[in-house]
């Protein structure tokens, strides 16, 4: 008798807070997924092969959209641009953030100070930081070409010379992202057990193989986690390029985001947006997952 | 005292590992620190004074003047900003970095030709709605995913990091064209649902909570306390740095968000101010005013500068927690 009623009442709680509450609170987010990942996820795909400009009704085209993609040296171009970009930006951001992590893992005065004035252009919008920039990097007015000029030497078209603008952006967002970097390289250095550089000090190990030896191998995961990040930061580079230049000059900043952007919001080309959205998205994952794949392998 | 001569070797001491001074001895030249370190093991150093002096004072000097060098670079363009933003248009041109004339003009410009004011409240209230969104959904399925056992929870934990890695440009369009057909656009659900809940927040609350002690939870329900009850008023306040990371990130990433806003929004009076921001420089409406687009960028950048100087830590803190960025 006792046990069967303890039985019921375990049941019906175990009905309650055990099988339904769970669905419940999570059922928010399911709903969520459905609508704003999983279906515009399938969605897309469907539109990769329509023609579509809104307004007008949707018409199947197979695979016209693909074929387009390939022969559309527009969207090479503006793949080729975000490459460059990344080329200088992936070194630029290990090499500076490591560097000035390197210098603030010390006993010092004013560590906070240094730590949150490179910390700065990191919360601030992209859009202040590209307005800045744009006024930096002005060729006649600019405030680097002043000081190129004051020393005597030539003034750079930062942004209106095609050769250079991509790499001017890139030294932008560099300088607007490595305060996070060097925060996460700082936590990285820290978890290095300092038996090891007294073992090699007694070693005679000098500063730069302590550094090559020890440090590099130890806080690889570190550099793992900021290459994948500003190769994904990288790779969604819009806000700059559309304030800065709007894809030009020659449209050699034209970013394959931005021009993804104007295919569709521009040139209402939903179909052929989400085409090259969607191999782009794949894209971009394989690039992340060969990274790692090798930087493991580095290792 | 004869632990201390039993102790053979001597070594640097550059105060890294020292717990606590224990003193100095001192002869000739020759300097002995005596302390206890990490470890709690009584040590001496011996420092020979004069050249660790000059050996670190050099290297010292050469490492803050890199840092100065490196910190003046970063602070020095957002001075020159806030100066440019009170600058009478003429002085531009100078590279002064506080004009001589110092006013508002251009800030009054602004408000006269943008509803910029109106766009401020705009991104506070988009900002603290998703935000709250997000701290609310993302502690619920943080909550099941970490304390409850159910079918189908393996499954929602791969949507979780499927969702994460995703890129955002297969979703763009199709979520557009979805907010079309919900009528939503020009409202500010627009802004708001589409960010309302994140992957990433509840990732966090589900490793918060996993931390916490399955007794805390029985207790609670043994007194008739309700499940939410539970998330908001036992567990919270026990992984406050949890909740004010995702807080403070969330916060940042809508408040800076521009590319949503850009595509949903054609409405200047439920604009956000990046976005009014972005078409106000982008467009000719600043009439190539150079000091009111400085303005401009101002005021965008003033409340998170703002909140930044008073919570740097915090912000530091979250934004190194995670590794993400907007």
């Amino acid at each position: 008798m006792n046990v069967t009623i303890e039985g019921t009442v375990k049941k019906t709680q175990r009905f309650h807070s055990r099988n339904l509450l769970p669905y419940l609170l999570v059922s928010p987010y399911l709903i969520f997924v459905m609508v704003f990942v999983l279906f515009p996820v399938f969605f897309c795909l469907f539109l990769t092969f329509h023609k579509w400009n809104i307004i007008a009704p949707m018409k199947f085209i197979g695979t016209d959209n693909y074929f387009r993609l390939f022969q559309d040296r527009l969207f090479w171009k503006a793949i080729g641009n975000t490459l460059k970009f990344l080329l200088l930006h992936i070194p630029l951001q290990l090499i500076v953030s490591l560097f000035l992590a390197y210098l603030l893992n010390q006993k010092m005065r004013a560590l906070s100070f240094f730590r949150a004035s490179f910390f700065m252009p990191v919360i601030v919008s992209g859009v202040v930081v590209t307005i800045l920039w744009q006024q930096l990097l002005g060729f006649d007015s600019g405030l680097i070409n002043r000081l190129l000029t004051t020393i005597g030497l030539n003034k750079i078209g930062w942004l209106v010379n095609p050769d250079v603008a991509i790499y001017s952006i890139a030294v932008m967002a560099t300088w607007k992202n490595v305060g996070l970097y060097v925060i996460l390289f700082l936590v990285g250095l820290q978890t290095v057990p300092t038996q090891y550089y007294e073992a090699a000090k007694m070693e005679g190990a000098t500063r730069w193989q302590q550094f090559y030896h020890i440090t590099l191998p130890m806080i690889n995961p570190t550099i793992f986690m900021v290459v994948i990040l500003s190769t994904i930061g990288g790779f969604n580079l819009f806000i700059e390029p559309y304030i800065m230049t709007g894809g030009g000059p020659l449209n050699q900043t034209l970013s394959a985001v931005l021009y993804i952007y104007k295919q569709a919001f521009q040139y209402y080309n939903m179909g052929y947006s989400a085409t090259l959205g969607f191999f782009y998205a794949i894209m971009i994952m394989t690039v992340v997952i060969l990274q790692k794949k090798f930087i493991e392998k580095e290792v | 005292m004869n632990t201390l001569s039993s102790l053979r070797g001597t070594k640097q001491c550059y105060g890294r590992h020292c717990e606590e001074l224990r003193g100095t001895k001192q002869s000739n030249l020759l300097h002995i620190h005596v302390y206890v370190d990490r470890w709690g093991l009584l040590r001496q150093a011996r420092i020979d004074e004069m050249i660790m002096i000059r050996k670190i004072s050099i290297k010292k000097l050469l490492m803050y003047l890199a840092l100065t060098i490196a910190a003046v670079t970063f602070i020095y363009p957002f001075i020159w900003m806030i100066g440019a933003s009170l600058a009478p248009e003429h002085e531009l041109g100078k590279m002064t970095l506080w004009p001589v004339n110092p006013g508002f003009q251009n800030f009054k410009s602004m408000f006269e030709k943008i509803p910029i004011g109106r766009s401020l409240i705009n991104s506070l209230l988009v900002a603290v709605l998703t935000t709250s969104l997000v701290l609310i959904t993302g502690s619920f399925v943080g909550y099941a995913l970490a304390k409850m056992q159910f079918k189908g929870r393996q499954l929602i934990f791969y949507i979780i990091v499927f969702t994460m890695s995703l890129p955002f440009q297969v979703t763009l369009i199709p979520n557009y064209i979805t907010i079309i057909n919900l009528r939503l656009v020009d409202t500010f659900f627009a802004l708001i649902i589409p960010f309302a809940v994140s992957a990433f927040a509840i990732l966090m609350f589900r490793q918060a909570f996993q931390g916490l002690p399955q007794a805390l939870i029985d207790a609670a329900r043994l007194d008739g306390c309700t499940e939410t009850g539970i998330i908001f008023r036992i567990l919270w306040p026990n992984i406050k740095p949890t909740v004010v990371t995702v807080a403070i990130l969330t916060f940042i990433g809508s408040w800076n968000e521009v590319l949503w806003p850009l595509i949903v929004v054609r409405n200047e009076n439920l604009m956000t101010m990046p976005q009014l921001v972005t078409l106000f420089s982008v467009g000719g409406r600043a009439d190539s005013l150079l000091g009111v687009k400085i303005a401009a960028a101002v005021l965008l950048a003033l409340p998170v500068m703002i909140a930044f100087l008073f919570f740097q830590k915090h912000f530091i803190q979250s934004m190194a927690s995670t590794g993400l960025k907007d």
